[in-house]
């Protein structure tokens, strides 16, 4: 008995009584870090969702092999943005090759969870940053 | 925070004339309808009551009015009801393409089974052509579905016109009047309607209950067999407190109709001259005027629906949307992409609807919270040529 009260007052005090996100989604949703453009970024990454017709933009400064600066832009649901803005926080200092490390489900478990039905919008976010990566190994190989 | 409920299509706040109502019929006038006893004899003449006021509303005899669980069974009941009972008489079903899930996914499920349907398309603006419907009905055609105005964009179908199409040739008509009934004048002699579904918690009533009227001597085959209840066509105990409730409600609601359709269309025309002026990119679903007093739907471009609900949310507004990230097939509402095929368009859809409760000072919160909000997510948006771009 105790406990399910003690469930139901963490529920009122969650942002918007929504049981559909977690806290820190909504945090993350309502206040996006690292949102923005990186004018002179060292590699851009880009990610679609051709299910719902999301897409995600992602900036990388890069130094020494490890990520100085990031940012992302992105159209998408509360889930796309909490996980465009958990990522950026995760790959922030990381070398390139910790940052390809960097699942789905890291992000989505960060978040404190996602709903089954918005796990592909983690996807989206982990696929930008890997593509902001990959464009900018392929470049460097060229060069 | 003190809450704004801006989303009186999907439901509304059960009014207090209504639980006053109902209240006695839980304990007090508890009996069974069909006990021949005293207890059961009030019941029965409860049910009495409110049949005769749902009738009135719609020019209907007491008789022709069958209670359900609501909106979605009176639906199911006319369009299954019809199919089964007139089998002999053909297999095909005309609908529209922005009807809602329970008239739709019923006529799906029927195809399935070996029906005919056809689902005729409708204008940019919602609107459902009665020469289209007319064309479409063939030698074999056993029913007519139209919704009276659409759920998710407010549009008015020509119903008096449809009628008029069906009784010429002979076909019954179906109207899913869930959004319309006690906001819209219906009078289903006058309309030629030969069933009408309508539902008590889109009027201020308790959920799980609404009404099919069924046209005198038109056959219906029951969905569940039971007990004679509801002139046969509907077995089961029935829902006594509820359907006090809702005849109560449908009483107030009508009573007030007139006045409050005007207050409405002035307050939702508010928002929608605000909204479509002072946000760029912003866009309006549906018909600007042939619409419900009280829907407005915007499409913003370069935002995604889910993401500015759940923002209007955060800020005490309660909305709707009908974006892809919305659903759970992850697909856009069937109803925007009937009005234009682009998904992305469909993607920024905002749904506010108003009622009973809606005040001046409310709408003027809910203008300043859209522009706010849609300023908020265009900063997270990335600038995509023909896409984000207006
Ligand atoms: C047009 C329409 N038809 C049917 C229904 C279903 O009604 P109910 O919720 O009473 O089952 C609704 C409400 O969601 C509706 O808007
Ligand atoms: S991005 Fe579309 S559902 Fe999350």
């Amino acid at each position: 008995m105790a406990k399910r009260s003690k469930k139901t007052v963490k529920n009122s005090s969650s942002l918007t009584n929504s049981s559909l996100y977690t806290q820190k989604v909504m945090e993350h949703f309502m206040n996006p870090h690292n949102m923005g453009e990186i004018e002179d970024a060292d590699s851009v990454g880009e990610a679609g969702n051709a299910v719902c017709g999301d897409v995600m933009y992602l900036y990388l400064k890069i130094e020494k092999n490890r990520i100085k600066d990031i940012k992302f832009k992105t159209l998408g649901c509360a889930a796309a943005i909490a996980t465009s803005s958990m990522v950026t926080d995760m790959a922030k200092g990381k070398t390139l090759d910790e940052a390809l490390k960097i699942t789905n489900k890291q992000v989505a478990e960060k978040l404190g969870g996602l709903p089954a039905i918005k796990m592909h919008c983690s996807v989206l976010a982990q696929q930008a940053l890997k593509n902001a990566i990959e464009n900018y190994l392929k470049r460097n190989l060229k060069k | 925070m003190r809450r704004i409920y801006a989303d009186y299509a999907a439901t509304t706040p059960v009014r207090k004339e209504a639980i006053r109502a109902m209240s006695p019929y839980f304990d007090k006038h508890f009996g069974n309808p069909s006990s021949l006893h005293a207890d059961g004899r009030i019941a029965a003449d409860a049910i009495k009551n409110s049949r005769k006021i749902i009738a009135d509303i719609i020019n209907a005899s007491p008789e022709e009015i069958i209670f359900t669980s609501g909106g979605t069974e009176s639906d199911n009941l006319a369009i299954r009801g019809i199919a089964s009972s007139n089998q002999k008489n053909g297999n095909h079903i005309i609908t529209s393409a922005v009807e809602h899930h329970a008239v739709l996914n019923t006529v799906k499920d029927l195809e399935k089974e070996g029906f005919d349907v056809t689902i005729i398309p409708v204008n940019k603006y919602g609107e459902v052509d009665p020469k289209e419907i007319e064309r479409a009905i063939t030698k074999k055609t056993i029913l007519i579905s139209v919704m009276h105005a659409n759920n998710e964009i407010g549009t008015i179908q020509p119903i008096g016109e449809i009628g008029k199409t069906a009784k010429k040739h002979s076909v019954p008509f179906h109207v899913d009047a869930v959004q319309t009934f006690c906001h819209l004048p219906i009078d289903v002699k006058r309309m030629n309607i030969d069933l009408l579904s309508v539902s008590s918690h889109k009027i201020g009533g308790p959920k799980g209950v609404g009404a099919l009227y069924v046209r005198k001597g038109l056959e219906i085959k029951p969905l569940f067999t039971g007990g004679p209840h509801e002139f046969n066509k509907r077995a089961g105990t029935e829902n006594v407190a509820g359907i006090v409730g809702f005849a109560k409600a449908a009483e107030i609601a009508n009573k007030e109709m007139e006045r409050e359709k005007r207050r409405l269309e002035k307050l939702r025309d508010r928002i929608i001259d605000s909204i479509l002026s002072s946000v760029p990119g912003s866009r309006l679903n549906g018909h600007p005027k042939n619409r419900l007093a009280n829907n407005v739907n915007f499409g913003f471009v370069g935002v995604e629906g889910e993401a500015l609900l759940l923002m209007l949310d955060s800020m005490g507004i309660s909305a709707s949307t009908g974006s892809a990230c919305s659903s759970h097939n992850l697909s856009p509402s069937h109803v925007l992409l009937a009005l234009d095929p682009d998904p992305v368009k469909a993607h920024g859809s905002l749904r506010i609807t108003l009622g009973y409760k809606t005040t001046e000072k409310e709408v003027d919160y809910i203008i300043k919270a859209i522009q706010i909000s849609v300023k908020k997510i265009r900063e997270i948006t990335p600038k995509i040529e023909g896409v984000t771009t207006y």
